[in-house]
């Protein structure tokens, strides 16, 4: 923690960058992100295992693209989002600053988007071990089940779109549920409706999710809607190999292709 | 049951499939009357939301057609496509969705037989399995009251 503070002092000190967002006491026993731009307030960065939020988030809004150049506090999860988002044009190397933490709490620097890359290629990007075995439950379950699995939790949802606002990768201007000529999918939470939203949710962010969790995180109805994130990035990986916020010049995955994707259902 | 006639969706592409589907129907081979079939200038174009709405709105069955890689009338369409259904298959069977009932493949503008044959083998297939009830009926719900 020390660490951290006096790296963000410095740097805020010699005008490296204007502003660091990092993580903060909140109410509660709970942690918020805080956006440091005096050098004396660095030492209200805090960080432990409640420190769990992805910062990269706030990166591209654009308030605090109007603060000048910033840095972040990045555990592997908002690392992966830094590269994903600057692959996909929404950061540029030169915006931002990040300050790595490894998963035994300690401060590595990157000079660079490469050296990022470097990090995460060698770093353990598996699934945590909760989230693993609910994924593998629902994985044996027959079809039927599953379906009734997925619409009994998806009949929760009150379409809040909390899930869609704590997601670093939806930051479209124009989402696809508030065009209203055609309306594809209805405001309303109805059962079918729900469906909808979080399947169409989940193919918008196929190739492109890091597995923050962020989005189950958010949910005031405690749905596990990261595991639909989740089955994405597992099939992503699996058949075209690749994962998203592995680098900052990939091609996105569904705008890409490759004349030999093999399949086993096209007739 | 024994009365059940499938209705199905067919989404294909205008340079290919629905070329081929004009063929077989030129070249007089009978095919299962059960398809609709709705052009797009390319597969493309599909949206995977067009297949849920199809479902939601009373389809028992869905095809998508369109032309084989590297004959693509507008080049990589038909890529993105694939790409796009593989992905769209895997999550949709881990939802639950019986993806049994969506079909894809590649037909030509020279196959008017394999069009005829896929309509007539996927109708039989559909015909077997019943009708969507469940996505039907979670369709036509206004709220769950469900006890987890």
């Amino acid at each position: 923690m020390d660490s951290i503070r006096k790296k963000v002092t410095e740097l805020l000190e010699s005008g490296a960058v204007k502003v660091v967002i990092g993580y903060g006491e909140g109410s509660d026993n709970n942690v918020k992100a805080i956006f440091v731009r005096k050098p004396q307030d660095a030492s209200k960065l805090i960080y432990d295992e409640r420190c769990v939020q992805n910062l990269a988030f706030y990166l591209m809004k654009h308030e605090v693209k109007h603060m000048g150049k910033r840095g972040v506090i990045a555990p592997l999860s908002v690392m992966r989002t830094v590269l994903q988002v600057a692959s996909e044009c929404q950061l540029k190397e030169d915006e931002v600053v990040v300050l790595g933490i490894t998963s035994e709490k300690e401060l590595v620097e990157f000079s660079n988007l490469k050296e990022l890359e470097t990090y995460i290629s060698k770093s353990d990007l598996s699934l945590p071990a909760k989230e693993k075995e609910i994924m593998d439950k629902i994985e044996a379950m027959s079809p039927a089940e599953r379906w009734q699995y997925w619409t009994n939790q998806l009949s929760k949802c009150i379409k809040c779109y909390a899930c869609r606002a704590a997601c670093p990768m939806c930051y479209c201007i124009r989402c696809q549920v508030e065009c209203n000529q055609p309306q594809w999918i209805t405001a309303e939470a109805t059962p079918m409706g729900n469906v909808e939203w979080h399947l169409m949710r989940a193919m918008h962010l196929a190739g492109r999710c890091v597995n923050c969790g962020e989005c189950a995180r958010s949910c005031p109805m405690e749905i596990p809607i990261n595991l639909l994130t989740y089955k994405t990035v597992s099939m992503v990986k699996g058949n075209f190999e690749v994962y998203a916020g592995a680098s900052s010049t990939m091609e996105s995955v569904l705008s890409s292709y490759k004349s030999d994707d093999k399949e086993n259902f096209i007739r | 049951m024994a009365d059940f006639e499938p209705k199905i969706v067919a989404f294909v592409c205008n340079w290919c499939t629905y070329a081929g589907a004009d063929l077989t129907g030129t070249s007089r081979i009978k095919y299962a009357p059960n398809v609709k079939i709705i052009r797009f200038p390319c597969t493309g174009r599909i949206d995977f939301m067009l297949l849920m709405k199809s479902f939601a709105n009373g389809a028992d069955g869905i095809i998508v057609s369109g032309c084989h890689p590297n004959d693509c009338h507008y080049t990589s369409g038909n890529f993105h496509a694939r790409r796009r259904w593989m992905v769209f298959r895997d999550l949709a069977e881990f939802m639950g969705i019986d993806v049994n009932r969506v079909c894809f493949s590649w037909v030509s503008a020279a196959e008017g037989a394999k069009w005829a044959e896929i309509v007539n083998t996927f109708t039989d297939e559909v015909r077997k399995r019943g009708p969507y009830k469940e996505y039907i009926d979670l369709a036509k719900m206004e709220h769950k009251n469900v006890i987890l």
